[in-house]
């Protein structure tokens, strides 16, 4: 097994505790062994996960941690038994670079869901490293947790596709909302995941609404990100006009919020799915689920298959994430922004040209 | 104007059933009219009949596990003839043209009529089942099989479709699946017998031991699991492709999700009214589902009734006289009856007190 090297030196920004501040942080990467590509990192998207882990929101924090798993870069290494890339090639790694890849789940190239599944940062590899994520200069990862990163997608928009695109293709597709032309769907949320779910649910040929309680982001929902309508959560009677009207709904918000008026936006069948994660549990009525024979699933990422058709999928119909470009040194104000969701809707940080090394 | 009928019917919010004369329309030209033999009663009878719910109008006639034999068909009926065995569920009427109704799902329709306290297309209110006679549309009558005894069969009606139209539309009904069945009582222990006819393995789960015996040698259930028993949720993690929620009570989903394997699904039968504890993370983290469901349609309730009866499945029940209904109340809000009450209408329920 590989192990990590003081040869293999790194350089990232990791926080300490939970304040979450991030600091500068020298650290070794394992050598790259014969399954592993090493990769040279140019930008990493800011995922609202980052966030929660780094201030340990979820209570599984264990520190030092460098976040970030949303990471484009270029292949300089690539180890011997290395098949689908070369050095030179444009990849990326997301949310996860391990799997016990012998389960059911791994078997039906459902790496996410596998139960020795391996998160790119805050977690330990089989061999006992703790892994660091894409807030550095380099990182080193089995090929099959690598990406092809799509000639016509941009590495700097592209980047948030690896953990917030995924995050909303994937049960998009699970729950048939792409089976059908014209479906009606709605988005609860528009932020990082949910301006990239109005994109993909457009591109699948689906009336697209957003549900929000900004209604300052109505022309953006409309005029930019191209959704058919907008709903103010707030507005009692545009929500009660809206009742049994959705096939589905995307709900990405993980603040705490009541479920209720989300369902019932949902026709008989309806489907709403979970995306974020809040810190306590959710409040469900029952009644609403039984009366229209609806329904409250979840999903998490996607498997590394399906996380290439979404690039692809992307790259096809020019879908990229609106980002804001940051330096390395600005990471600890964008955080506190997106602690306030004041973000149009992704920063990305231009690591190549902004992390200071050693 | 229409025909003379009694039953028994709740005069207010404290439930008490009491002789009730009042008129049925007369049998129009798609109606079927039979002579009432049995009713099953429900759950939601009781609720109902509290007022709990915040719909009901008095005087109510509840029921809606009715069985009886055709005595009159209107001119235009073509499937039922005088002297057919016929049952009546949850539902009399419903708009016809919706999505739903096209699809056989006349229990989804908005506008769906239901077999008692509710405003019928003559602007009459509904009456149920503990009652002498009823009349309803032809489109509304289930045929009832020869081989099932009629009063046992009554409570398909209602407590049968109700665990049979989701163990069908969320595909756990393929030999060889595991599902749980929480709460053993009149949904609970019919949806075991469904679940063994289907070839299922079922594991019943109940908040205490006191029905393990049952469940396992008289219903034919496969494992019997203790809620409140860390031990035994913690052997059963992750076992179970679906299970059907029978309980209305406030409860915990938490150790429910557990029991689930990855994609499983959590089916709510039973409706708490208030709303319970979602917890996401086995949602997100582990793909499964929580859904809901409430009886089913016509055609899909005679489809369980024809597997009913070519199963041999009927409830456990507790036949009672008409006399005895309010004492059968007081023990169902006990869940002291093992399964199900069962009126003998046409026997013991008299015109005069």
């Amino acid at each position: 097994m590989a192990k990590s090297s003081d040869q293999n030196k790194a350089f990232g920004w990791a926080a300490n505790d939970k304040s979450g501040v991030l600091s500068p942080f020298h650290f070794s990467r394992r050598e790259n062994g014969d399954n592993d590509v090493t990769v040279k990192i140019l930008f990493c998207g800011v995922c609202h996960s980052d966030l929660h882990t780094i201030k340990n929101d979820w209570g599984f924090s264990h520190y030092p941690i460098i976040p970030g798993h949303e990471i484009v870069g270029i292949a300089t290494t690539v180890g011997k038994n290395v098949t689908k890339f070369k050095e030179g090639d444009r990849v990326g790694v997301g949310v996860i670079i391990g799997s016990c890849q012998s389960c059911e789940s791994c078997n039906q190239d459902l790496e996410n869901y596998c139960p020795q599944l391996v998160y790119t940062y805050n977690s330990r590899s089989f061999d006992g490293t703790r892994n660091q994520g894409g807030y550095s200069d380099k990182i080193v990862v089995d090929q099959r947790f690598v990406l092809s990163f799509p000639d016509g997608l941009p590495s700097d928009s592209g980047a948030p596709l690896l953990c917030a695109g995924i995050t909303v293709y994937s049960p998009m597709k699970y729950y048939g909302m792409t089976e059908e032309k014209g479906k009606h769907l709605g988005v609860s949320g528009l932020g990082g995941l949910g301006h990239i779910a109005v994109k993909i649910g457009k591109a699948f040929g689906l009336k697209v609404t957003v549900i929000s309680r900004s209604p300052d982001k109505e022309s953006e929902a409309i005029d930019r990100l191209g959704a058919d309508s907008f709903l103010v959560t707030t507005d009692a009677q545009k929500m009660k006009d809206a009742i049994g009207t959705m096939d589905f709904v995307l709900d990405t918000v993980s603040a705490e919020h009541s479920l209720l008026p989300l369902f019932s936006l949902l026709k008989v069948n309806g489907k709403l799915v979970a995306l974020g994660l809040p810190e306590k549990p959710l409040e469900l009525p029952i009644f609403p689920l039984v009366l229209g024979r609806k329904m409250v699933g979840g999903s998490q990422i996607g498997g590394m298959k399906e996380t290439q058709e979404m690039l692809d999928f992307c790259a096809k119909h020019n879908i990229v994430a609106d980002i804001e470009l940051i330096k390395m040194s600005n990471i600890n104000s964008a955080m506190d922004r997106l602690a306030k969701s004041d973000v149009r809707y992704r920063f990305v940080i231009d690591v190549a040209n902004s992390i200071n090394s050693a | 104007m229409g025909k003379e009928a009694f039953g028994l019917a709740a005069k207010d919010n404290s439930g008490v059933l009491s002789t009730f004369h009042f008129s049925r329309r007369e049998t129009g030209e798609k109606d079927v009219r039979f002579k009432v033999l049995f009713c099953g009663i429900c759950h939601s009878d009781l609720h109902m009949i509290k007022n709990e719910w915040g719909i009901s109008t008095y005087p109510l006639v509840p029921g809606h596990e009715i069985v009886g034999v055709v005595t009159e068909v209107g001119s235009k009926v073509t499937k039922f003839k005088t002297g057919d065995k016929v049952g009546v569920g949850c539902m009399v009427g419903s708009c016809g043209s919706c999505d739903s109704c096209t699809e056989g799902l006349e229990n989804y329709c908005p506008k769906s009529i239901q077999t008692y306290g509710f405003k019928y297309y003559d602007d009459t209110i509904t009456y149920g089942g503990y009652s002498d006679n009823m009349v309803c549309d032809e489109g509304f009558i289930i045929r009832m099989p020869d081989n099932l005894p009629l009063d046992a069969a009554a409570p398909l009606l209602c407590a049968g479709i109700t665990v049979y139209s989701p163990l069908k539309y969320h595909g756990l009904d393929k030999p060889g699946m595991h599902i749980g069945v929480v709460g053993l009582g009149g949904l609970g222990h019919v949806a075991v017998k469904f679940a063994k006819a289907m070839g299922l393995k079922v594991t019943v789960i109940s908040t205490s031991d006191s029905k393990r015996d049952e469940a396992i040698n008289r219903l034919g259930a496969d494992a019997f699991v203790v809620s409140r028993d860390q031990k035994q949720i913690k052997d059963a993690m992750r076992t179970l492709d679906g299970i059907i929620n029978t309980v209305s009570a406030t409860h915990s989903l938490l150790p429910l999700l557990g029991l689930l394997k990855p994609k499983g699904k959590l089916v709510m039968v039973g409706a708490p009214e208030k709303p319970l504890e979602l917890p996401v993370m086995p949602l997100i983290f582990e793909r499964k589902m929580v859904m809901g469901s409430m009886i089913g349609g016509i055609k899909e309730t005679q489809e369980m009734v024809d597997m009913a009866g070519k199963h041999n499945i009927t409830a456990d029940i507790e036949l009672i006289s008409a006399d005895y209904v309010n004492t059968a109340m007081e023990r169902l809000e006990k869940a002291d009856v093992r399964y199900r009450f069962v009126i003998d209408v046409a026997n013991t329920l008299k015109p005069t007190p």
